[in-house]
């Protein structure tokens, strides 16, 4: 194993640490590793938490500060934090207005910000929990855990954040979480393998001439090996099952995200959209607005995942608001 | 021996922490396999914090022991380890009461507690291939043995019937945690939360038999 660290044990909180000293303006970090918005609590307004597993940087300690999330919690890599975290976090960005959970649908992650929810309604927080589950890859059933969180999660993240920001009430966040799970879908796929710190070897096999499709975000294999494929045809094994899913259609307005695992270069990811917006134009699906880059990472992963959320105008309205997060930022 | 009293739970806990550690990689390795390669790496870390707090505990009450270990585990461990095997201990716990020591009867009845605090908390059904699938066999064991013989003999059959059920269920295919994402994919692996809840039930068992 490379990896530019000091020693696995110590890899979060020293990333914390360098985080909190890199962005002064807009976080502070506070014990047990919790993320909170440098200015919260702030009064009358709904918290917004989530959290994780460490190893998908920038989410989402990268996306606590205005218009987005009031506090991160990161466990140990690619390990749900543990519910004394989120009961801080709720406890520390409640204005009155209770908080909402975004929690991505894993095992672990429900059971600990379940855990932690109770907890914080018993001192008295008003707590709401949604659940983001848009993985197109894993067959949703009464038998499996279900479909995975994955990148919806930024997108939603971003618009409940802009929503709380203005004032909207738990409720009505809440809504709006749900509509935002509801209408967005995502699939993605790997070229490498990730290493955990603490595992010191790569977490699956994978040839050179291999590619794994349907891969989650934790290095857990996906459903299909496949033979290495040019961008074009990988981009047509990950987007064909996300519009035939939701499905989307001719006429719909959509927003496309085009994610990088943490070891692709933009400039891959770039070929990956181009080929996004022929298949939209195809089916006569219009792009309204896009993001392109690395938010929902595997460590050092190669490979990339494709989010289409199918918008409304208030969801438009709220991807546009101002945000001011450490990776994501527009007036 | 008929009785189960604080040192037997301590020392249980103990070697449970020495062989999880032991077997850290192992475990780990299993999960990489169908899951996301953490399972021993997560139940080290909450089982060294537990090893930590267990010589403060010496003079405690067997529910002191249960509840301490739990939330330790459930502050320390995360993913869903934390949270199942958190629960499992708060229950025991819970059941064992402020006593030192408990008959082999009332120690069979807080493992059923563990046991359906655990099904609760991870809404797992047998054949889901978890940990219950090791779990609900070993105490049912316990539960038949414990009437004609000592609380030993009853935790030999527990073990025994904690790796009976995690070899049965390996050829199955996952229906809960990451290892479901996985479909038929999941099959013929070893499940690694069920292989831990063996590891568990051979400690208890060590513990208590004097080995």
């Amino acid at each position: 194993m490379k990896k530019l660290i000091n020693a696995p044990d110590s890899l979060v909180d020293e990333a914390l640490a360098g985080m909190a000293a890199a962005h002064l303006d807009l976080i502070r970090v506070i014990e047990p590793n919790v993320i909170v918005r440098a200015d919260a609590p702030r009064k009358g307004k709904v918290g917004v938490v989530s959290g994780g597993g460490s190893g998908h940087e920038p989410m989402h300690g990268g996306f606590v500060g205005l218009g987005m999330l009031d506090a991160a919690c990161p466990g140990a890599v690619f390990t749900s934090p543990v519910p004394d975290q989120m009961l801080a976090a709720t406890k520390a960005v409640d204005g009155g207005a209770g908080v909402l959970h975004i929690v991505k649908n894993y095992t672990g992650d429900i059971m600990n910000f379940e855990l932690a929810a109770e907890l914080a309604q018993g001192e008295g927080i008003e707590v709401a929990s949604v659940v983001i589950a848009d993985d197109v890859a894993v067959q949703d059933s009464l038998y499996t855990a279900g479909r995975r969180g994955v990148g919806g999660t930024v997108l939603a993240e971003k618009i409940v954040g802009a929503a709380a920001e203005e004032g909207q009430d738990l409720a009505t966040v809440k809504a709006l979480c749900e509509r935002v799970q509801a209408n967005v879908r995502s699939m993605g796929m790997a070229l490498t393998s990730c290493t955990v710190p603490a595992a010191g070897k790569p977490t699956f096999e994978i040839g050179d001439d291999e590619l794994e499709i349907g891969i989650g975000i934790h290095g857990e294999p996906g459903r299909e090996r496949r033979a290495m494929a040019t961008a074009d045809e990988v981009t047509e094994m990950l987007l064909t099952p996300i519009l035939d899913d939701l499905p989307f259609s001719s006429g719909d307005r959509v927003l496309a995200f085009v994610n990088g695992m943490g070891g692709t270069p933009l400039i891959e990811l770039y070929v990956v959209y181009r080929k996004v917006v022929q298949m939209c134009a195809d089916r006569g699906v219009r792009i309204e607005r896009n993001l392109i880059g690395s938010y929902i990472t595997s460590l050092e992963m190669a490979g990339c995942s494709i989010t289409l959320l199918k918008l409304d105008d208030e969801m438009t309205r709220l991807w546009d608001a101002p945000v001011h997060t450490a990776a994501l930022r527009w007036q | 021996m008929t009785e189960i009293g604080a040192a037997e739970l301590i020392r249980g806990v103990e070697l449970f922490a020495e062989r999880l550690r032991e077997r850290k990689a192992e475990l780990t390795d299993l999960d990489s396999k169908i899951g996301d390669a953490d399972h021993g790496i997560n139940m080290d870390r909450g089982f060294t914090a537990v090893a930590a707090k267990l010589p403060e505990l010496s003079e405690a009450d067997l529910g002191t022991i249960g509840k301490a270990v739990g939330m330790t585990l459930i502050s320390t461990v995360g993913g869903a380890s934390g949270p199942l095997y958190g629960t499992f201990f708060l229950r025991l716990g819970t059941a064992l009461g402020d006593r030192r020591t408990v008959s082999g009867q009332e120690f069979g009845a807080a493992l059923r507690a563990g046991l359906e605090g655990v099904k609760q908390r991870g809404r797992a059904e047998p054949d889901d291939k978890t940990m219950v699938d090791a779990m609900a066999p070993a105490v049912d064991a316990y539960d038949s043995r414990i009437g004609e013989a000592d609380p030993a003999d009853a935790l030999r059959a527990a073990a025994a019937a904690a790796a009976e059920g995690r070899d049965r269920v390996t050829p199955l295919v996952a229906r809960k945690g990451r290892a479901s994402y996985l479909g038929e994919r999941s099959a013929h692996h070893a499940d690694p939360g069920a292989t831990s809840t063996t590891i568990l039930f051979e400690s208890l068992r060590d513990a208590i038999a004097g080995a």
